[in-house]
């Protein structure tokens, strides 16, 4: 396998950063080669943020060059259209309206919710996912991240 | 055996190279990108503090260093402006444990006040600079950074930058050092007075160390070549390296660790088997300008690179000498100050008095942004206040009656007591009004502890400065604090105004903490009770 190349855009506070740690925890944890790489500074208050992750074999630069992203996951519709330049022609573009509305019980969860969806489209195994959400989140979100991944993952594949 | 392979930021990487190698002592002051060094380092159970500020933190890490401890100290690239005093004399002396002076730049100001270039500092201040290309090189250059500044007894940089701090790449640590000397003072005052007498001695010493770890990175020192096809050859160093090898995969590589003193001869070699020599690297042309100067035919980049991050593309770009404009990226949503956020009321209260406001550095630097306008200069810690004073002193008095110097808590105690010094020694003829917004912590870095709040690095309880005691032991005629939480919307108004009529300096403290911090500053404190009340008990008992 070459590179897969993964970004993850939102606004600040919407687990952006959260979604790219398990993200590429679980490549890291099946085994792949795997850079992550984004700017903190202002995300806590409520600015434009986006994550890169990459992994495959023999990782480089940390960073995703534009227009050659395989998945752009976005967690607010106001963002997708800054971030869509970053997308490879033919690319994955995962977005908020993959789901119903009120899919999820909880809106914090969409960060999650939206790497379930993603899934379907990386060459992750099931077991790498969970191990990598139990050891992000706290142990008191387990069960409803899963549930949100779950929802997020079926909604990918009914579309 | 199987080697361990974790997943580490270039930040955590240094943390747990410091711990493995058995630093005693970590200090520092908080700063993007640096920030998490030392507070990964207290979480796997290192010793580390917060300083009021760079300089503080690297005389105590020196002092540490003199006494036989490995020791670290970190900051941000700004910060070692700050330390740049002690800096460029500790340079001179000989350090007993090792000292790792750690500089975080940040190359297209993600979250800084410029993009100063901090690769200047080696040369400027003549000590060994080191600088990784990922979290494996930043875990490896930690240790190493350590060991020559042992068996050359001098500081050395290592020098990060955000994409190495924040990018997490793999990482095989090596085992952990099981003993360590133990610290000890021993006499040595030629290595360590700098009067002239021991300073002349201690320049020549220098500069014959430097000599020495030249010779050192010319023979062992970091070195990687990937041969290519012998046409283009390309010398990079920290994150440059691995956009170039990304962007010209068929080309020879040379980066090298050890990036002053360079290690000449081994690049002339590399040079001399290819055709075309390019030099990527982020920034100032400070390693083109050095192999020039030792007639290398090396080709920078064109200006335009110099300014913000390298990046695969931009690489691309500079390899095919292309200068024309850039793709502009689409502008994100900018930050703005929390809702709830207590500089909101006060940024609203300078706006409606139509205050010149001498700002400075925090969250709170957001009130220059609409809806708010008021912040009229903002340069670096500490500066709100002479700044303030100076234009106080030089304006017509209409004007002069209207500015007022706003700084947060951790920037006040960073570098606000000097402003403060001046404040009482030169007053301006209108007098002057300095604002300190204490929101019990310093919110812009990620919320970390400083003098003024009472608590460690790791939130237990401390001495507490208090600000307001110390500007009355200072002699500021006015001091007064805002609990601006239960106050009443022209409270403050009032008082600013008030104070502003008058020609005597003058000081308001208003006190609210953050709200992303509120919740955890009341954890804090209710486990430092708890801690306190054990403690008692066991007093009666004993
Ligand atoms: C010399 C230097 N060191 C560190 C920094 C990074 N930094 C910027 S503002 C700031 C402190 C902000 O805290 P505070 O003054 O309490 O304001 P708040 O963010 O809490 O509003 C720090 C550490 C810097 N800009 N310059
Ligand atoms: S983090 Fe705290 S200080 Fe900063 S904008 Fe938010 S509430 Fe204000």
């Amino acid at each position: 396998m070459k590179v897969k190349n993964v970004v993850i855009a939102g606004l600040g506070g919407q687990g952006v950063l959260k979604a790219s740690d398990i993200l590429a925890d679980a490549a890291f944890r099946a085994g792949f080669d795997v850079k992550k790489s984004e700017l903190h500074g202002m995300s806590q208050r409520g600015g434009s943020v986006s994550s890169d992750v990459r992994y495959g074999e023999g990782i480089l630069s940390p960073m995703v060059p534009p227009g050659e992203a395989d998945v752009l996951v976005v967690l607010e519709e106001t963002q997708v259209e800054i971030n869509r330049p970053t997308l490879r022609a033919g690319g994955v573009l995962i977005a908020p309206d993959v789901l119903a509305p009120e899919a999820l019980k909880n809106k914090k969860s969409l960060n999650v919710a939206l790497l379930g969806a993603a899934s379907t489209v990386l060459d992750i195994a099931d077991e790498h996912w969970i191990a990598a959400m139990h050891a992000n989140l706290a142990e008191k979100l387990h069960t409803l991240n899963e549930q949100a991944f779950e929802i997020g993952r079926q909604a990918a594949r009914a579309t | 055996m199987t080697v361990e392979r974790l997943l580490l930021s270039g930040d955590d990487a240094v943390a747990l190279a410091t711990l493995h190698a058995g630093v005693r002592l970590g200090t520092g002051y908080p700063g993007t990108p640096s920030t998490e060094i030392l507070e990964t380092f207290d979480q796997l159970g290192g010793r580390a503090q917060w300083s009021p500020n760079e300089k503080v933190a690297l005389e105590v890490g020196l002092g540490s260093a003199f006494a036989g401890a490995r020791t670290i100290v970190t900051m941000k690239h700004v910060g070692l402006n700050v330390a740049a005093d002690p800096l460029f004399t500790a340079a001179y002396t000989d350090v007993e444990g090792g000292l790792l002076v750690i500089s975080a730049d940040d190359p297209g100001m993600a979250s800084s006040q410029n993009e100063q270039d901090n690769r200047h500092y080696a040369r400027a201040a003549a000590l060994p600079m080191l600088e990784p290309v990922d979290s494996q090189q930043a875990y490896d250059f930690t240790w190493l950074g350590l060991e020559l500044s042992e068996r050359w007894k001098i500081p050395v940089i290592l020098r990060l930058t955000t994409r190495i701090c924040h990018a997490k790449t793999v990482v095989r640590p090596r085992p952990a050092l099981q003993t360590l000397p133990e610290p000890h003072f021993e006499r040595d005052v030629p290595a360590r007075v700098m009067i002239p007498a021991y300073a002349k001695p201690a320049h020549l010493r220098l500069r014959q160390k430097l000599a020495e770890i030249a010779a050192w990175n010319e023979a062992e020192g970091p070195f990687q070549i990937h041969e290519g096809d012998g046409q283009l050859g390309i010398i990079a160093t920290g994150i440059g390296a691995m956009h170039a090898r990304e962007a010209a995969p068929g080309a020879s590589h040379l980066s090298f660790g050890l990036t002053y003193p360079l290690p000449i001869a081994r690049i002339r070699a590399f040079t001399d088997r290819v055709e075309r020599l390019v030099v990527i690297e982020e920034g100032d042309p400070v390693l083109v300008d050095s192999l020039r100067a030792a007639g290398l035919p090396a080709e920078g980049k064109p200006e335009m690179y110099r300014f913000g991050e390298l990046n695969v593309e931009r690489v691309r770009r500079i390899l095919a000498n292309d200068t024309s404009p850039e793709p502009v990226p689409p502008k994100g949503k900018p930050p703005e100050l929390c809702q709830g956020c207590s500089h909101r009321g006060v940024f609203e209260t300078l706006r409606d008095l139509n205050c010149i406001v001498s700002g400075d550095i925090g969250c709170y630097t957001l009130g220059v942004l609409p809806p708010f306008s008021a912040m009229d200069t903002c340069v670096c810690m500490g500066a709100s206040i002479g700044v303030g004073l100076g234009m106080r002193h030089v304006l017509p008095e209409d004007q002069a009656r209207r500015v007022v110097s706003v700084i947060g808590d951790s920037t006040f105690v960073h570098s606000g007591l000097t402003g403060l010094a001046e404040m009482v020694y030169n007053p301006p003829p209108t007098g002057h009004l300095v604002l300190i917004l204490d929101n019990g912590t310093t919110a812009m870095t990620g919320q970390q502890e400083h003098p003024g709040t009472g608590r460690l690095l790791d939130h237990s309880a401390t001495n507490l400065l208090n600000f307001e005691e110390t500007a009355r032991a200072m002699g500021i005629q006015n001091v007064h604090v805002m609990d601006t939480t239960s106050l009443k919307d022209d409270a403050l108004r009032e008082l600013i105004t008030d104070l502003l009529a008058k020609n005597e300096t003058s000081l308001i403290v208003t006190r609210q903490p953050c709200v992303l911090a509120a919740p955890k500053i009341r954890l804090y404190e209710k486990a430092n009770a708890e801690q306190q009340a054990t403690t008692c008990a066991a007093d009666l008992v004993d």
